[in-house]
Protein backbone atom coordinates (compact mmCIF):
# COMPACT_ATOMS: atom_id res chain seq x y z
CA UNK A 1 0.00 0.00 0.00
CA UNK A 2 3.13 2.24 1.29
CA UNK A 3 4.46 1.79 -2.54
CA UNK A 4 1.54 2.69 -4.32
CA UNK A 5 0.89 5.80 -2.64
CA UNK A 6 4.64 6.67 -3.02
CA UNK A 7 4.21 5.70 -6.50
CA UNK A 8 1.07 8.07 -7.16
CA UNK A 9 2.62 10.79 -5.36
CA UNK A 10 6.25 10.86 -6.97
CA UNK A 11 4.06 10.99 -10.43
CA UNK A 12 1.81 13.94 -9.37
CA UNK A 13 5.22 15.95 -8.43
CA UNK A 14 5.99 14.67 -12.26
CA UNK A 15 2.95 16.29 -13.28
CA UNK A 16 2.80 18.85 -11.09
CA UNK A 17 6.57 20.21 -12.64
CA UNK A 18 5.85 19.76 -16.12
CA UNK A 19 5.61 22.69 -18.19
CA UNK A 20 4.93 22.21 -21.95
CA UNK A 21 4.08 19.60 -23.25
CA UNK A 22 5.17 15.90 -22.23
CA UNK A 23 8.83 15.98 -23.53
CA UNK A 24 9.40 18.63 -20.67
CA UNK A 25 8.74 15.49 -18.47
CA UNK A 26 12.26 14.12 -19.20
CA UNK A 27 14.61 15.90 -17.04
CA UNK A 28 12.20 15.71 -13.62
CA UNK A 29 11.49 11.96 -14.70
CA UNK A 30 15.35 11.44 -15.18
CA UNK A 31 15.99 12.94 -11.47
CA UNK A 32 13.10 11.47 -9.51
CA UNK A 33 12.82 7.57 -11.51
CA UNK A 34 16.22 7.25 -12.95
CA UNK A 35 18.44 9.09 -10.34
CA UNK A 36 16.78 9.53 -7.25
CA UNK A 37 14.96 5.91 -7.24
CA UNK A 38 16.59 3.19 -9.42
CA UNK A 39 12.98 2.64 -10.59
CA UNK A 40 14.05 1.96 -14.24
CA UNK A 41 17.19 2.53 -16.36
CA UNK A 42 18.43 5.98 -18.42
CA UNK A 43 17.95 3.45 -21.64
CA UNK A 44 14.41 1.91 -20.45
CA UNK A 45 13.42 5.68 -20.17
CA UNK A 46 13.92 6.27 -23.49
CA UNK A 47 12.51 2.90 -24.33
CA UNK A 48 9.69 4.24 -22.37
CA UNK A 49 9.42 7.30 -24.73
CA UNK A 50 9.77 5.32 -27.87
CA UNK A 51 7.15 3.31 -27.30
CA UNK A 52 5.02 6.18 -25.87
CA UNK A 53 5.17 8.10 -28.93
CA UNK A 54 4.11 5.71 -31.42
CA UNK A 55 1.02 3.65 -29.10
CA UNK A 56 -2.49 5.48 -28.92
CA UNK A 57 -2.59 8.36 -26.27
CA UNK A 58 -0.40 11.10 -25.06
CA UNK A 59 3.25 10.42 -24.56
CA UNK A 60 3.03 11.75 -20.86
CA UNK A 61 0.31 9.13 -19.61
CA UNK A 62 1.90 6.22 -21.71
CA UNK A 63 5.32 6.84 -20.03
CA UNK A 64 3.68 6.56 -16.49
CA UNK A 65 1.82 3.61 -16.97
CA UNK A 66 4.91 1.89 -18.10
CA UNK A 67 6.96 3.26 -15.21
CA UNK A 68 4.12 2.37 -12.72
CA UNK A 69 4.14 -1.33 -14.50
CA UNK A 70 7.50 -1.94 -14.67
CA UNK A 71 7.67 -1.08 -10.72
CA UNK A 72 4.53 -2.49 -9.05
CA UNK A 73 2.89 -4.36 -12.58
CA UNK A 74 -0.76 -3.50 -13.45
CA UNK A 75 -2.22 -2.18 -10.63
CA UNK A 76 1.04 0.20 -10.25
CA UNK A 77 0.55 1.40 -13.94
CA UNK A 78 -3.19 2.58 -13.38
CA UNK A 79 -1.67 4.26 -10.04
CA UNK A 80 1.23 6.06 -11.83
CA UNK A 81 -1.11 7.08 -14.41
CA UNK A 82 -3.63 8.41 -12.26
CA UNK A 83 -1.60 10.52 -10.02
CA UNK A 84 0.36 12.15 -13.17
CA UNK A 85 -2.81 13.44 -14.40
CA UNK A 86 -4.11 14.37 -11.02
CA UNK A 87 -2.40 17.86 -10.43
CA UNK A 88 -3.92 18.81 -14.17
CA UNK A 89 -7.30 17.90 -12.89
CA UNK A 90 -7.28 20.13 -9.89
CA UNK A 91 -5.43 22.96 -11.37
CA UNK A 92 -7.38 22.92 -14.55
CA UNK A 93 -10.58 22.86 -12.91
CA UNK A 94 -10.23 25.23 -10.49
CA UNK A 95 -9.53 27.97 -13.16
CA UNK A 96 -12.01 26.88 -15.34
CA UNK A 97 -14.45 27.57 -12.16
CA UNK A 98 -13.37 30.54 -11.02
CA UNK A 99 -10.41 32.36 -13.35
CA UNK A 100 -11.59 31.55 -16.68
CA UNK A 101 -9.30 34.73 -18.22
CA UNK A 102 -6.57 32.89 -16.76
CA UNK A 103 -4.30 32.53 -19.75
CA UNK A 104 -4.92 36.90 -20.46
CA UNK A 105 -3.52 37.88 -17.54
CA UNK A 106 -0.41 39.74 -18.71
CA UNK A 107 1.69 38.10 -15.57
CA UNK A 108 1.18 35.11 -16.67
CA UNK A 109 2.03 35.39 -20.57
CA UNK A 110 4.93 37.07 -19.53
CA UNK A 111 5.84 34.42 -17.21
CA UNK A 112 5.53 31.66 -19.30
CA UNK A 113 7.63 33.25 -21.47
CA UNK A 114 10.27 32.66 -19.02
CA UNK A 115 9.22 29.01 -18.36
CA UNK A 116 9.60 28.53 -21.94
CA UNK A 117 13.13 29.39 -22.31
CA UNK A 118 14.15 27.44 -19.07
CA UNK A 119 12.51 24.43 -20.28
CA UNK A 120 14.71 24.83 -23.57
CA UNK A 121 17.32 24.81 -21.08
CA UNK A 122 16.20 21.71 -19.26
CA UNK A 123 15.22 19.67 -22.31
CA UNK A 124 18.97 20.41 -24.11
CA UNK A 125 20.58 19.15 -20.77
CA UNK A 126 18.28 15.76 -20.42
CA UNK A 127 18.97 15.07 -23.66
CA UNK A 128 22.98 15.52 -23.48
CA UNK A 129 22.48 12.69 -20.91
CA UNK A 130 20.55 10.91 -22.47
CA UNK A 131 22.20 11.30 -25.62
CA UNK A 132 25.31 9.33 -23.76
CA UNK A 133 23.83 6.17 -22.77
CA UNK A 134 21.71 5.37 -26.25
CA UNK A 135 24.11 7.25 -28.86
CA UNK A 136 27.39 5.50 -28.61
CA UNK A 137 28.17 3.72 -32.00
CA UNK A 138 28.25 4.91 -35.20
CA UNK A 139 25.03 3.39 -36.84
CA UNK A 140 23.00 5.00 -33.26
CA UNK A 141 24.61 8.08 -34.62
CA UNK A 142 23.48 7.76 -37.90
CA UNK A 143 19.68 6.79 -36.38
CA UNK A 144 19.66 9.48 -34.22
CA UNK A 145 20.80 12.37 -36.90
CA UNK A 146 18.38 10.70 -39.36
CA UNK A 147 15.38 11.30 -37.24
CA UNK A 148 16.15 14.39 -36.47
CA UNK A 149 16.37 16.19 -39.43
CA UNK A 150 12.99 14.54 -40.61
CA UNK A 151 11.49 15.40 -37.50
CA UNK A 152 12.78 19.33 -37.38
CA UNK A 153 12.05 19.44 -41.08
CA UNK A 154 8.83 17.67 -41.67
CA UNK A 155 6.16 20.05 -42.60
CA UNK A 156 8.46 20.98 -44.91
CA UNK A 157 8.86 17.61 -46.45
CA UNK A 158 5.31 17.49 -46.02
CA UNK A 159 4.29 19.93 -48.43
CA UNK A 160 7.00 18.86 -51.06
CA UNK A 161 5.53 15.46 -50.84
CA UNK A 162 1.93 16.35 -50.35
CA UNK A 163 0.83 12.45 -50.88
CA UNK A 164 2.91 11.07 -49.09
CA UNK A 165 2.57 13.62 -46.13
CA UNK A 166 1.26 10.68 -43.58
CA UNK A 167 4.34 9.09 -44.30
CA UNK A 168 6.28 11.89 -41.99
CA UNK A 169 5.09 11.09 -38.85
CA UNK A 170 7.20 9.97 -35.65
CA UNK A 171 5.38 6.62 -35.90
CA UNK A 172 6.95 5.76 -39.39
CA UNK A 173 10.45 7.11 -37.84
CA UNK A 174 9.77 4.48 -34.69
CA UNK A 175 8.98 1.85 -36.81
CA UNK A 176 11.86 1.87 -39.57
CA UNK A 177 14.31 2.78 -36.55
CA UNK A 178 13.23 -0.57 -35.09
CA UNK A 179 13.57 -2.07 -38.56
CA UNK A 180 17.03 -0.78 -39.02
CA UNK A 181 17.91 -1.57 -35.70
CA UNK A 182 16.40 -5.31 -35.52
CA UNK A 183 18.33 -5.61 -39.26
CA UNK A 184 21.92 -4.40 -37.47
CA UNK A 185 21.87 -6.92 -34.51
CA UNK A 186 21.53 -9.93 -36.97
CA UNK A 187 24.26 -8.57 -39.39
CA UNK A 188 26.55 -8.63 -36.54
CA UNK A 189 25.33 -11.78 -35.52
CA UNK A 190 25.68 -13.21 -38.78
CA UNK A 191 29.26 -11.93 -38.82
CA UNK A 192 30.10 -13.64 -36.02
CA UNK A 193 28.81 -17.06 -37.02
CA UNK A 194 30.49 -16.66 -40.23
CA UNK B 1 -26.67 10.14 -19.62
CA UNK B 2 -24.10 13.06 -20.30
CA UNK B 3 -21.26 11.10 -18.31
CA UNK B 4 -20.99 7.99 -20.79
CA UNK B 5 -21.37 10.07 -23.52
CA UNK B 6 -18.45 12.15 -22.22
CA UNK B 7 -16.07 8.76 -21.16
CA UNK B 8 -16.88 7.65 -24.52
CA UNK B 9 -15.75 10.52 -26.55
CA UNK B 10 -12.46 11.10 -24.33
CA UNK B 11 -11.82 7.67 -25.13
CA UNK B 12 -11.26 7.83 -28.57
CA UNK B 13 -9.63 10.95 -28.56
CA UNK B 14 -7.05 8.76 -26.12
CA UNK B 15 -6.74 5.96 -29.00
CA UNK B 16 -6.49 8.01 -31.97
CA UNK B 17 -4.04 11.28 -30.40
CA UNK B 18 -0.79 9.28 -31.00
CA UNK B 19 2.24 11.35 -29.39
CA UNK B 20 2.20 14.46 -28.03
CA UNK B 21 -0.53 16.67 -26.64
CA UNK B 22 -0.62 18.71 -29.69
CA UNK B 23 -1.93 15.68 -31.50
CA UNK B 24 -5.37 15.58 -29.39
CA UNK B 25 -6.17 19.24 -30.70
CA UNK B 26 -7.62 17.91 -33.96
CA UNK B 27 -9.59 15.40 -32.20
CA UNK B 28 -11.05 17.91 -30.01
CA UNK B 29 -11.82 20.25 -32.84
CA UNK B 30 -13.59 17.36 -34.46
CA UNK B 31 -15.79 16.68 -31.02
CA UNK B 32 -16.58 20.62 -30.50
CA UNK B 33 -17.81 20.21 -34.32
CA UNK B 34 -19.99 17.45 -33.65
CA UNK B 35 -21.22 17.91 -30.48
CA UNK B 36 -21.44 21.94 -30.38
CA UNK B 37 -20.31 21.17 -26.66
CA UNK B 38 -17.77 24.00 -27.44
CA UNK B 39 -16.54 26.83 -30.32
CA UNK B 40 -13.81 26.69 -31.79
CA UNK B 41 -13.19 30.25 -29.70
CA UNK B 42 -13.24 28.20 -26.23
CA UNK B 43 -11.08 25.86 -27.90
CA UNK B 44 -8.16 28.23 -28.32
CA UNK B 45 -8.92 29.63 -24.93
CA UNK B 46 -8.68 26.03 -23.34
CA UNK B 47 -5.41 25.83 -25.62
CA UNK B 48 -3.80 28.73 -24.11
CA UNK B 49 -4.89 27.71 -20.47
CA UNK B 50 -3.53 24.33 -21.00
CA UNK B 51 0.22 25.64 -22.08
CA UNK B 52 0.12 28.32 -19.60
CA UNK B 53 -0.21 25.27 -16.52
CA UNK B 54 1.67 22.81 -15.21
CA UNK B 55 0.66 19.15 -16.73
CA UNK B 56 0.84 17.44 -19.60
CA UNK B 57 -0.96 19.42 -22.53
CA UNK B 58 -3.14 16.56 -23.68
CA UNK B 59 -4.75 15.90 -19.96
CA UNK B 60 -5.06 19.71 -19.50
CA UNK B 61 -6.88 20.56 -22.46
CA UNK B 62 -9.30 17.01 -21.71
CA UNK B 63 -9.60 18.17 -18.48
CA UNK B 64 -10.98 21.65 -19.47
CA UNK B 65 -13.37 20.47 -22.53
CA UNK B 66 -14.47 17.72 -20.09
CA UNK B 67 -15.25 20.70 -17.32
CA UNK B 68 -16.81 22.76 -20.33
CA UNK B 69 -19.22 19.63 -20.40
CA UNK B 70 -19.98 18.40 -17.64
CA UNK B 71 -18.48 20.71 -15.08
CA UNK B 72 -16.09 19.20 -12.31
CA UNK B 73 -17.38 15.61 -12.67
CA UNK B 74 -17.27 16.01 -16.31
CA UNK B 75 -13.50 16.70 -16.07
CA UNK B 76 -12.85 13.84 -14.03
CA UNK B 77 -14.47 11.48 -16.92
CA UNK B 78 -13.20 13.04 -19.77
CA UNK B 79 -9.56 12.36 -18.16
CA UNK B 80 -10.14 9.03 -17.15
CA UNK B 81 -11.77 8.31 -20.85
CA UNK B 82 -8.80 10.29 -22.64
CA UNK B 83 -6.33 7.74 -19.80
CA UNK B 84 -8.12 4.12 -20.43
CA UNK B 85 -7.03 3.58 -23.92
CA UNK B 86 -3.50 4.54 -22.88
CA UNK B 87 -3.13 2.26 -19.70
CA UNK B 88 -4.69 -0.35 -21.44
CA UNK B 89 -2.06 -0.91 -24.71
CA UNK B 90 0.80 0.32 -22.79
CA UNK B 91 -0.11 -2.59 -19.95
CA UNK B 92 -0.42 -5.01 -22.92
CA UNK B 93 3.01 -4.10 -24.65
CA UNK B 94 4.47 -3.93 -21.05
CA UNK B 95 3.63 -7.72 -20.43
CA UNK B 96 4.91 -8.42 -24.06
CA UNK B 97 8.22 -6.88 -23.00
CA UNK B 98 8.39 -8.70 -19.79
CA UNK B 99 7.86 -11.97 -21.39
CA UNK B 100 10.57 -11.42 -24.60
CA UNK B 101 12.86 -9.23 -22.22
CA UNK B 102 16.20 -11.33 -22.92
CA UNK B 103 15.07 -11.83 -26.99
CA UNK B 104 17.71 -10.90 -29.39
CA UNK B 105 14.51 -9.67 -31.95
CA UNK B 106 13.69 -7.33 -28.97
CA UNK B 107 17.09 -5.84 -27.86
CA UNK B 108 18.06 -5.64 -31.52
CA UNK B 109 15.24 -3.32 -32.01
CA UNK B 110 15.80 -1.42 -29.19
CA UNK B 111 19.61 -0.55 -30.06
CA UNK B 112 17.65 1.33 -33.19
CA UNK B 113 14.65 2.87 -30.91
CA UNK B 114 16.75 4.11 -28.66
CA UNK B 115 19.05 6.73 -30.88
CA UNK B 116 15.44 7.51 -32.43
CA UNK B 117 13.82 8.74 -29.06
CA UNK B 118 16.78 10.45 -28.21
CA UNK B 119 15.97 12.41 -31.73
CA UNK B 120 12.44 13.11 -31.10
CA UNK B 121 13.17 14.51 -27.86
CA UNK B 122 15.62 16.80 -28.87
CA UNK B 123 13.60 17.51 -32.01
CA UNK B 124 10.52 18.92 -29.47
CA UNK B 125 13.30 20.60 -27.49
CA UNK B 126 13.94 22.52 -31.03
CA UNK B 127 10.46 23.23 -31.62
CA UNK B 128 10.24 24.43 -27.91
CA UNK B 129 13.51 27.04 -28.51
CA UNK B 130 11.51 28.36 -32.18
CA UNK B 131 9.00 29.09 -29.83
CA UNK B 132 10.72 30.57 -26.71
CA UNK B 133 13.41 32.05 -28.15
CA UNK B 134 12.30 34.02 -31.41
CA UNK B 135 9.82 36.43 -31.84
CA UNK B 136 8.00 37.36 -29.43
CA UNK B 137 8.34 34.29 -27.36
CA UNK B 138 4.49 33.82 -26.67
CA UNK B 139 3.33 32.48 -29.60
CA UNK B 140 0.53 29.85 -29.49
CA UNK B 141 1.47 26.20 -30.40
CA UNK B 142 -0.84 25.80 -32.54
CA UNK B 143 0.29 29.19 -34.11
CA UNK B 144 0.84 28.96 -38.17
CA UNK B 145 3.41 30.82 -38.07
CA UNK B 146 5.22 28.53 -35.87
CA UNK B 147 4.13 25.15 -37.65
CA UNK B 148 5.69 27.14 -40.86
CA UNK B 149 8.63 28.21 -39.34
CA UNK B 150 11.81 26.18 -39.05
CA UNK B 151 15.05 26.77 -39.98
CA UNK B 152 15.87 28.05 -43.75
CA UNK B 153 11.88 28.63 -44.24
CA UNK B 154 12.64 32.49 -44.36
CA UNK B 155 10.08 33.55 -42.50
CA UNK B 156 10.12 37.31 -42.22
CA UNK B 157 8.92 39.69 -39.25
CA UNK B 158 10.84 37.34 -36.35
CA UNK B 159 13.41 37.99 -34.36
CA UNK B 160 15.66 36.95 -31.40
CA UNK B 161 14.46 37.02 -28.12
CA UNK B 162 17.50 37.62 -26.31
CA UNK B 163 16.39 37.63 -22.89
CA UNK B 164 14.73 34.71 -23.38
CA UNK B 165 18.47 33.22 -24.54
CA UNK B 166 19.83 34.73 -22.04
CA UNK B 167 17.55 32.73 -19.28
CA UNK B 168 17.66 29.31 -21.17
CA UNK B 169 22.07 29.96 -21.16
CA UNK B 170 21.73 30.35 -17.65
CA UNK B 171 19.57 27.61 -16.91
CA UNK B 172 21.64 25.37 -18.99
CA UNK B 173 25.22 26.49 -17.53
CA UNK B 174 23.36 26.14 -13.56
CA UNK B 175 22.35 22.75 -14.35
CA UNK B 176 25.95 21.67 -15.47
CA UNK B 177 28.09 23.08 -12.30
CA UNK B 178 28.58 19.92 -9.96
CA UNK B 179 27.01 22.41 -7.10
CA UNK B 180 24.14 23.12 -8.57
CA UNK B 181 23.10 19.78 -9.81
CA UNK B 182 21.05 18.09 -7.27
CA UNK B 183 18.87 21.27 -7.09
CA UNK B 184 15.22 20.15 -8.27
CA UNK B 185 14.26 21.80 -12.25
CA UNK B 186 11.15 23.23 -10.65
CA UNK B 187 13.41 25.62 -8.69
CA UNK B 188 14.91 27.15 -12.74
CA UNK B 189 10.98 27.00 -13.62
CA UNK B 190 9.89 29.11 -10.55
CA UNK B 191 13.14 31.12 -11.26
CA UNK B 192 12.22 32.04 -14.86
CA UNK B 193 8.93 32.43 -14.51
CA UNK B 194 9.91 35.40 -12.12
CA UNK B 195 12.59 36.96 -14.31
CA UNK B 196 10.01 36.49 -17.09
CA UNK B 197 7.98 38.98 -15.07
CA UNK B 198 10.43 41.27 -14.37
CA UNK B 199 12.05 41.71 -17.48
CA UNK B 200 8.12 42.12 -19.13
CA UNK B 201 9.46 39.05 -21.92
Amino acid sequence: MKDYLQLFLVFAQVGACTFGGGYAMLPILQREVVEKRGWCTAEELADYFAIGQCTPGVIAVNTATFVGAKRKGNLGGVVATLGVVFPSVVIITLIAAFLKSFAHIEAVGHAFAGVRAAVVALIASSVLKLGKTTVRSLPAAVIFAAVLLFSVFDSQLEAAFPAAAFLFSPVTYVVLAGAAGLALSLRRKGGKNG
Amino acid sequence: MIYLRLFFEFFKVGLFSVGGGLATIPFLQDLGQRTGWFSPADLADMIAVSESTPGPMGVNMSTYVGFACGGPLGAVVGVLGLITPSILVILLVALFLKKFRDSKVVDGVFQGLRPASTALITAAGVSVALIALLNDGRLAWDDPRVITLAPGSGEAGLSIVWPAVAIAVAVFVCMRLPRLKKLHPIVYIAAAAALGVALQL
